[in-house]
């Protein structure tokens, strides 16, 4: 398991370089001007020229990029062109309101889909099976913005038991935390909902049809130990799959929900990055997010040992 | 179920109302900017935004008073008989927000690198024999040739104000960024609390003496009334409107026109413009390429478009915008009617003029290329609207779609248009950066390279602006402001297509917003 695990890890190393290489070079390949982003629209050329010479923006950039993975290798990602503070720190601010968020959505993900999935497939063709998949149909259509909107309409403006807007850190204490990220987190998890409750439905029907279920309900068991004890350990490897790879996609992904509910997350950063040219601060949270996918990718290859006795990592 | 749900509920209301209530009373002013602080030093960006933050941390020798009239702000002044030498002594007790006192080389050092990075500061540096400090408090600023513009420049609210700082910060290099927030003005930077592109925090300064003469735009007394300042930004309005009807934030620096009615229908928000000048929306050929390269083929361009159609699609409320001639802006003293027959008459029969015009051109049908940026509401519908217009008269059009940051580095070429180049796009001036021939980067017809894009030339042009620096009565300002207007719409220097205001929001609960160049923090009380 150790030496899979860090043939895995060896094996990010190029995948990361390649992603590196394919950001810096899409970046330069895009339009836009860091310095004009600094010096704004009414700046002459004279100071934008001497804006790009500070920052290096007039070497070849054959040796910009060559500087940049150096100084990445040595644990240095650089900083921001437009503010000038190191990207990782403006990435320390930002990341813990996305993963809040994501972790949010992705508790009432699987607190409401799972159950979902079951009941849909053990009542397969009834009206609770119709249902689930009707409500996973307008998971999938309706917008998050849509969603948000109306989540704050009714939760917010008319009852007024949660605020319109805003992020507290966890920091400032649970209560306050909670109050916001919830609104948040739930408009996030209805895609993820008709996601995996579809998926947790497909997976079950088929295992429902196998031997050792009919064996198990033979024996007498109940239904509830039948389902969740027998079937649905058999039907997890690709819900985690799904619900693993959602991870990684919330987290690269909250930039509407972080809009609409104003949360100063890390998919706001990077779309401020890209409208200003902000060439490390997208490198650096690209990579991360590349480095995300390549983590969670392993632990769920790692995951699915602990539900399948079977896999065994060599 | 219900029950559950409805303790949940409580509960959570409950832990966060304890939370939420303070160790003491302290004021605080949420607002919502209209654009994001990204950057922080005032010298280097011409950013409105940049401008504002300049303002709450900084401050200025001299302020700009409500009937556009220099007076003093940090020193007091006196000109020479021959107008040659400005004395000017700082006020008692001044002191930076480090605490060290604010001293006569520190002005030096700042007025110098502001003279390094801004437009019109360069061309009064040109003019400059010395700058001197004589004593701690005293600076001197001898010129070599008469230049009348000293006073305003140094007074002047936009694009790029001399903002006074540090020497050891006033010495970074023209072209690098002052990340350090020590100033004078009066509010502090809290650096700590500082998210780029999300928040930035002032509190009030302790220190600061505002001066006893009454508040009036960036001169007279800067009294803050709060204890806190926090900016925030919304990149979506209708958040923003959300936040500030539930009481989450006091002011929306600048609301959309089309979502104004949600909140005229309520009692606890006023709506009204705070920045008293508006902001002029202009369509800037490009002088440099075919087929904008031939006057009268720009004249033709120049009658086609309607100033009112422009203003309707891109505003609407006619309430909000105005249409005048003058290209310093609706209501400063400069502004005449001076060009004014190319753009009177019904839209239809100036497209008649327009197409005669065309045809005795020469026109040979070399396509427009128009940029447009789409993620720009205020200018992402002028062009559409334009091209229409164009093609009625005779023009081929091809309108090329890109993101606000692509227009901005596009618009610094003049390659041709199959290489990435450009036939002519809109942007918005603030009037406070154009409201006289030295300020206004438009009006620059050297036709140099280092002039702002679009490079018309002429001669005359150059001559005026340099006979206006030394023009020492307002009549002979305006008269010199009035000719140059007439070559710039002869010339098709650029389209005038109207002036906008912009409309803020806020809670009712502030008291003493007062207009200004720019928004004004301090005077506010909540």
């Amino acid at each position: 398991m150790a030496s899979y695990f860090l043939r895995r890890l060896a094996m990010a190393i190029p995948v990361m370089f390649f992603v590196a290489l394919f950001v810096f070079l899409l970046l330069r390949l895009t339009p836009g001007d860091p310095a004009q982003a600094i010096a704004g629209d009414q700046a002459t050329p004279a100071q934008l020229a001497a804006i790009r010479e500070n920052l290096g923006l007039d070497k070849p950039i054959a040796s910009q990029f060559v500087a940049w993975i150096t100084n990445m290798a040595a644990g240095d990602f650089g900083s921001s062109l437009i503010s000038q503070r190191p990207v990782l720190e403006m990435i320390g601010q930002r990341i813990g309101p996305t993963l809040a968020l994501a972790v949010m959505a992705m508790i009432f993900t699987v607190v409401i889909s799972l159950p979902l999935g079951v009941l849909a497939a053990w009542r397969h063709g009834g009206m609770v099976d119709r249902f689930v998949m009707a409500l996973s149909v307008v998971g999938f259509s309706v917008p998050i913005f849509v969603i948000g909107y109306v989540l704050i309409a009714v939760f917010a403006v008319n009852l007024k038991w949660f605020p319109v807007q805003g992020y507290k850190p966890l920091a400032e204490g649970f209560g306050p935390f909670f109050h916001r990220i919830v609104m948040p987190g739930l408009a996030l998890s209805f895609f993820y909902i008709a996601l995996v409750s579809r998926m947790t439905r497909a997976s079950m029907l088929e295992v429902l049809r196998e031997d050792y279920v009919r064996t198990a309900r033979a024996k007498g068991l109940g239904e509830r130990i039948v389902l969740f004890r027998h079937a649905l350990r058999n039907a997890a490897i690709p819900i985690l799959t799904v619900v693993g790879t959602g991870f990684a996609m919330m987290v690269s992904g909250v930039v509407v929900t972080e809009t609409v509910f104003n949360i100063p997350g890390l998919g706001r950063l990077v779309v401020d990055g890209v409208l200003a040219r902000d060439y490390p601060l997208i490198q650096a949270i690209i990579l991360l997010t590349a480095g995300t996918y390549v983590l969670i990718n392993l632990l769920i290859d790692l995951s699915y040992a602990l539900t399948d006795p079977r896999i065994r990592y060599q | 179920m219900t029950f559950r749900f409805k303790t949940f509920g409580a509960a959570a209301l409950l832990a966060s109302s304890l939370h939420a209530l303070p160790a003491f009373a302290e004021t605080t002013l949420n607002v919502v900017m209209q654009a994001p602080l990204r950057t922080l030093d005032p010298i280097l960006s011409t950013a409105q935004i940049v401008r504002t933050h300049g303002f709450m941390v900084f401050d200025t020798l001299l302020g700009m008073d409500a009937k556009y009239n220099p007076q003093p702000q940090m020193a007091d002044y006196t000109v020479s008989a021959d107008k040659l030498t400005y004395t000017l002594t700082l006020r008692d007790g001044l002191k930076w927000h480090d605490g060290t006192p604010v001293k006569a080389e520190d002005c030096v050092a700042s007025i110098k690198r502001w003279g390094a990075n801004d437009g019109a500061a360069r061309t009064m540096m040109a003019h400059v024999a010395s700058i001197e400090a004589t004593s701690d408090t005293v600076l001197v600023i001898k010129l070599a040739k008469p230049f009348g513009q000293v006073l305003e420049l140094l007074a002047k609210p936009s694009p790029v104000p001399p903002f006074m700082m540090p020497k050891r910060l006033a010495e970074t290099p023209a072209g690098k960024q002052v990340t350090e927030m020590v100033g004078s003005g009066p509010f502090r930077f809290v650096a700590e609390q500082y998210r780029p592109g999300d928040q930035a925090v002032y509190v009030k300064n302790k220190d600061y003496k505002p001066r006893s003469e009454p508040m009036s735009w960036t001169a007279g007394g800067k009294t803050v009334n709060v204890d806190k300042v926090v900016w925030k930004a919304m990149p979506d309005m209708q958040t923003s409107i959300n936040a500030l009807q539930s009481g989450d934030v006091d002011l929306i620096e600048q609301v959309t026109i089309d979502l104004l009615p949600l909140l005229k229908a309520n009692d606890e928000i006023k709506t009204g413009a705070i920045n008293a000048l508006g902001s002029q929306v202009t369509g800037r050929f490009n002088h440099r390429l075919p087929p904008f390269d031939n006057p009268k083929v720009r004249q033709g361009a120049m009658y086609a478009l309607d100033q009112d159609q422009l203003m309707q699609t891109a505003i609407g409320d006619s309430q909000y915008y105005k249409l005048c001639a003058s290209v310093y802006g609706c209501d400063v003293p400069l502004a005449s009617d001076a060009g004014s027959e190319y753009l009177k008459g019904s839209a239809k029969e100036r497209m008649a003029k327009a197409k005669e015009l065309l045809k005795a051109s020469g026109y040979d049908g070399t396509p427009v290329l128009m940029m447009q940026p789409t993620d720009l509401t205020i200018l992402s519908t002028q062009p559409i609207v334009a091209a229409e217009r164009l093609r009625e008269a005779g023009f081929k059009v091809d309108v090329a779609s890109m993101d606000w940051a692509t227009l901005q580095s596009r618009k610094n070429g003049w390659q041709p248009v199959a290489q990435g180049g450009w036939n002519m796009f809109f942007t918005y001036w603030g009037v406070s950066g154009i409201w006289n021939p030295t300020v206004h980067a438009m009006l620059d017809a050297s036709g140099a390279d280092t002039a702002w894009s679009g490079w018309p030339k002429s001669a005359r042009v150059e001559e005026l602006r340099t006979a206006y620096l030394t023009a020492s009565t307002l009549d002979e300002q305006k008269k010199i402001a009035r000719e140059i207007q007439q070559i710039a719409y002869d010339e098709g220097f650029y389209f005038n297509a109207g002036e906008f205001q912009s409309v803020a929001a806020w809670n009712a609960k502030l008291k003493n917003l007062r207009p200004g160049p720019i928004t004004l923090f301090w005077g506010v009380s909540k």
